[in-house]
């Protein structure tokens, strides 16, 4: 417990002022995210949006650095420590990359040979109805029914049939 | 093996017994641990959010999903501002728990008292803010097993959208709500002078890297569900 009063001793009086740096740091990332968020909507060109959405990623990940490197305080810790941490979560890093790569795969397969399935994903639907009334009636038809699309819009049928 | 062969002489110190290696109390280390396996909880779960969400063509867009605000006038659309709110509140109480944590430090038993306060305002006002958009989404006939939603490309959705959606953030308004109740323990024990007496504030670190990763948790949740 000591220990941790001398390596806060060191940087005591810039403490409050690393606080105030790392809070503006973090409210701008954010707000930038949000701009990126707002620009995005109704955008037409796909590579672009592919762009944002990296782009938001990568703010992303900085600010979780600084929550955890200064609100956390594991900068200011000692190197065994930080590696004993950051060590075993850089496993996300093939967690990510494999799991996705993986999804990826497998929509190309059922791309591919699922003729359902890709027919299923061409079918254009009217948005259904929002609103109150007959939740109960459509969650029991809803659960039953999971990865199907004929079957969601078979669902807002019945709701529709339900209401009048 | 190597690194111990070549460790300089401070490092052979730092092991040598007598002190700690890590210069943190067991407590930190194990809080440390414990946030390490949550990560990969969480982890896990949005893995397999962006797993599902890159094996099926079409997915809903989260500007037409989420797009309400508490006494917004009926038909006023506006996507990402409640979500900004949320985000924000997260943050300022983010902060008010690292001055809490200063506050300890210095022995400033009344800061701690009015920054865990502050703190545990803006974990109720999360939660509140949550609860509120989840009722929302109820009424739009959005819950586990039933998508009223439909895909951004114009083709039925499935409930995977609202499956993920309810389960991810709602195992993160558990943690909230556990770091809440964690909050309000830490501010009886301060203000019953159990601190004092200790004469360390180190519980008040322990809740609040509690507290941060759950802040964390919320910078990958909202990106993935509102942003991305």
């Amino acid at each position: 417990m000591s220990h941790t009063n001398d390596t806060h001793a060191e940087h005591g009086g810039g403490a409050i002022a690393e606080i105030k740096k790392v809070t503006i740091i973090l409210s701008v990332l954010t707000i930038v995210e949000l701009i990126l968020g707002f620009w995005m909507i109704g955008m037409e060109s796909k590579a672009l949006v592919l762009g944002v959405k990296g782009t938001i990623v990568i703010l992303m990940m900085a600010k979780a650095f600084y929550i955890v490197a200064y609100f956390m305080h594991l900068k200011h810790e000692v190197k065994n420590l930080i590696m004993t941490i950051v060590v075993p979560l850089s496993l996300f890093i093939w967690f990510i990359i494999a799991f996705l790569a993986d999804g990826n795969s497998f929509r190309n397969l059922r791309n591919d040979y699922d003729r359902y399935f890709k027919e299923q994903s061409t079918i254009k639907v009217a948005q259904p109805e929002h609103g109150g009334g007959g939740h109960e009636a459509e969650g029991a038809a809803g659960a039953a029914h999971t990865d199907s699309a004929a079957h969601k819009t078979d669902t807002s049928a019945k709701h529709e049939e339900a209401k009048h | 093996m190597s690194t111990t062969t070549t460790a300089s002489p401070t490092e052979a110190k730092l092991w040598g017994g007598g002190k700690s290696p890590f210069s943190v109390e067991y407590g930190k280390v194990m809080m440390w641990y414990f946030l390490m396996s949550d990560a990969f909880t969480f982890g896990a779960f949005l893995i397999s959010y962006g797993t599902v969400r890159f094996s099926t063509n079409g997915w809903p867009d989260p500007n037409l999903v989420f797009r309400s605000f508490p006494f917004a006038p009926e038909g006023i659309h506006a996507p990402l501002v409640f979500v900004s709110v949320m985000t924000f509140i997260l943050i300022v109480s983010s902060v008010t728990m690292v001055l809490a944590v200063h506050a300890g430090h210095n022995m400033d038993k009344k800061g701690v008292v009015r920054n865990m306060i502050w703190t545990i305002i803006g974990g109720i006002a999360f939660l509140s803010c949550q609860a509120w958009e989840w009722n929302h989404l109820f009424h739009e006939g959005a819950w586990w097993g039933q998508n009223p939603f439909i895909n951004a490309d114009g083709t039925a959705s499935t409930t995977n959208f609202t499956n993920f959606f309810f389960t991810i953030t709602g195992f993160h308004g558990f943690h909230v709500f556990s770091g809440v109740v964690i909050n309000i323990i830490m501010l009886i024990m301060t203000l019953t002078n159990q601190f004092e007496k200790r004469g360390h504030y180190n519980m008040i670190e322990k809740a609040g890297l509690y507290w941060h990763f759950v802040d964390l948790v919320w910078v990958f949740v909202f990106t993935c569900f509102y942003l991305l």
